[in-house]
């Protein structure tokens, strides 16, 4: 049984705008799955209709065997969302968000407090248990939101962008989170603009753009189509324009550095030759983590260049 | 979802709703009180003391019951237009719509913060009454359900409001323009029996007049409407009201997109 089963499903908002033409993908159980796709690509119209708050126009999707359009409470029972947008009451206490939360989905109340403590620990949120959550910082109010939309155990966890605007080291605390929750089975579906993301965190991917599915593979089946690769160079002495080598794309960044882009495979020994018979020395080089990003971009030219 | 599970959301929102009452008690307890002891202290006391009888009762014992039934229909009527609108504005209304709570539930349980604000300012000022004047209740169990029918039918209307406000200009306009003037026509202050025939008849269309007058028989004994139909009407408008809110509740309007 599939976690997610999306049948040929369309939204279209008052009579013209189409937000979805008609998707079908599905999620395997236990899967930790991205969802991508540039702003108005119709993710959160996806994700808003698996979780019942957006109708859709036709079309279906089954949670765990269940429809969220004739089966909705079976359905959403299994679903913990966490949205884009902060909506808890900025005037409760999270520990309050929390209780209230589990009591929605029908947890008894000790219950729900026992658990409410233990998710608040493990998003290292208990000493604020009793605070306004208005006066939490931003990436609090994430790990709130993900500790709210765990606290009825669900079997399938949505995101939507949970690490916006969250710095470095609490998205990193978050994404061992997330991957602690998949490895002890909740499924997980992801949709986020950090490309890093998704590629260190997901086996699956689907790929969105103007409400229809561009590409839907494994994360590793799709940086495998890569056919190039790109290299940053550290020189020991200033270019004063980019050189022009053989089988390469040269970009000069600034003075003392390049981005070389070669054919996937292509030897350094002969790379590093190249460049030492044109005379430029190398202090220092790495691989640009562009891969994910790289194919995003061109996915999403293809459909443009074909119009 | 099961029965005994169904409980557990219910009691949910309650609590919610409670929390909410006590937490900004400030702006839900005290100012009926304090406009309400105004009342007496003008309308009873000081113009009161001038008037006379009205119905066979002193001008304060009266308006008693007609505050007192003010104050449930306000506060019932506010409590759910303003908690359900502040959870429509700051998106939290969401962490109820994504869940499995059925509609009535979600319903039931605003509707019951909206009764029990209302019982309890009703409460506070039936107490602040007794500074000015003996009561003696004449039908107790008459006056408990016409409470509680008066907060359900306008914790209902309250409901739809809200269901229907895009701002915060939307939940004051009904209160202001509709609520208040139907309320002091009502017969609050004064016996339609007073009133010429035409405008005695165009009351009879105030539903108000039938929640304060069922009230006003269960303290004092006395009504200007025959107290069976004045609870046939509250119990007709509950049904076709709730079904109506229920309905919103199950298209979504202005819930879901």
């Amino acid at each position: 049984m599939y976690a997610l089963d999306v049948v040929d499903l369309k939204k279209t908002y008052g009579t013209r705008v189409e937000a979805l033409k008609g998707i079908s993908l599905t999620v395997e159980e236990g899967d930790f799955f991205a969802l991508l796709g540039p702003n108005g690509a119709g993710k959160s119209t996806l994700i808003g209709i698996a979780a019942s708050l957006v109708r859709p126009s036709s079309g279906d999707i089954k949670v765990f065997g269940k429809s969220v359009v004739t089966e909705r409470s079976a359905a959403v029972a299994h679903i913990g969302l966490v949205p884009q947008e902060f909506n808890f009451n900025q005037f409760e206490k999270p520990f309050e968000i929390l209780v209230n939360q589990a009591g929605y989905y029908g947890v008894p109340r000790e219950l729900a407090k026992t658990r409410a403590e233990q998710y608040l620990k493990q998003l290292s949120l208990w000493d604020k248990r009793d605070v306004a959550s208005r006066t939490l910082s931003g990436g609090m109010k994430r790990r709130l939101m993900i500790a709210r939309a765990m606290m009825h155990t669900p079997k399938l966890l949505i995101l939507d962008e949970p690490t916006a605007g969250v710095d470095i080291e609490i998205r990193r605390s978050m994404w061992t989170y997330l991957k602690d929750i998949n490895r002890a089975g909740t499924t997980v579906i992801l949709t986020t603009h950090y490309l890093e993301e998704a590629e260190s965190l997901c086996r699956n991917i689907a790929i969105i753009d103007h409400g229809m599915i561009v590409k839907n593979t494994t994360v590793k089946a799709l940086l495998g189509t890569l056919d190039r690769e790109t290299f940053v160079f550290d020189l020991s002495q200033p270019l004063a324009v980019a050189p022009d080598l053989p089988d390469c794309l040269v970009h000069r960044v600034d003075d003392t550095t390049i981005e070389v882009d070669v054919p996937r495979g292509t030897e350094l020994n002969g790379l590093f030759a190249i460049l030492s018979a044109a005379g430029i020395g190398v202090r220092s080089m790495r691989n640009k983590a562009n891969r994910l990003e790289e194919l995003f971009v061109r996915l999403l030219e293809k459909p443009k260049d074909a119009a | 979802m099961s029965a005994a599970v169904r409980w557990v959301p219910f009691k949910t929102i309650v609590i919610k709703e409670i929390n909410r009452i006590l937490r900004i008690w400030g702006q839900t307890l005290v100012p009926p009180a304090i406009t309400m002891t105004l009342y007496f202290l003008i309308f009873g006391q000081l113009v009161g003391s001038r008037i006379g009888e009205m119905g066979g009762h002193r001008y304060m014992d009266f308006i008693v019951p007609g505050l007192v039934m003010m104050s449930v229909i306000q506060n019932a009527y506010a409590n759910v237009v303003s908690s359900f609108f502040g959870s429509k504005f700051g998106r939290y209304v969401e962490e109820l719509l994504v869940s499995p709570t059925p509609n009535w539930v979600i319903l039931a349980g605003y509707v019951s913060g909206g009764v029990l604000r209302g019982c309890m300012v009703g409460g506070i000022v039936l107490i602040v009454s007794l500074l000015f004047t003996d009561l003696s209740i004449a039908h107790p169990l008459v006056m408990l359900a016409s409470v509680i029918l008066a907060a359900v039918l306008f914790a209902l209307a309250g409901f739809v409001n809200a269901v229907y406000a895009k701002k915060f200009d939307d939940i004051s306009i009904i209160p202001t323009f509709i609520l208040t003037p139907l309320t002091y026509l009502g017969g609050v202050f004064y016996s339609v029996s007073l009133l010429p025939e035409f405008w005695r008849n165009v009351s009879l269309a105030n539903p108000i007049l039938y929640t304060v007058n069922a009230f006003r028989f269960g303290v004092l004994g006395e009504s200007d409407v025959p107290v069976g139909t004045a609870f046939a009407i509250m119990l007709v408008s509950i049904l076709v009201l709730g079904a109506y809110c229920l309905r919103l509740l199950d298209k979504g309007v202005g819930l879901r997109a």
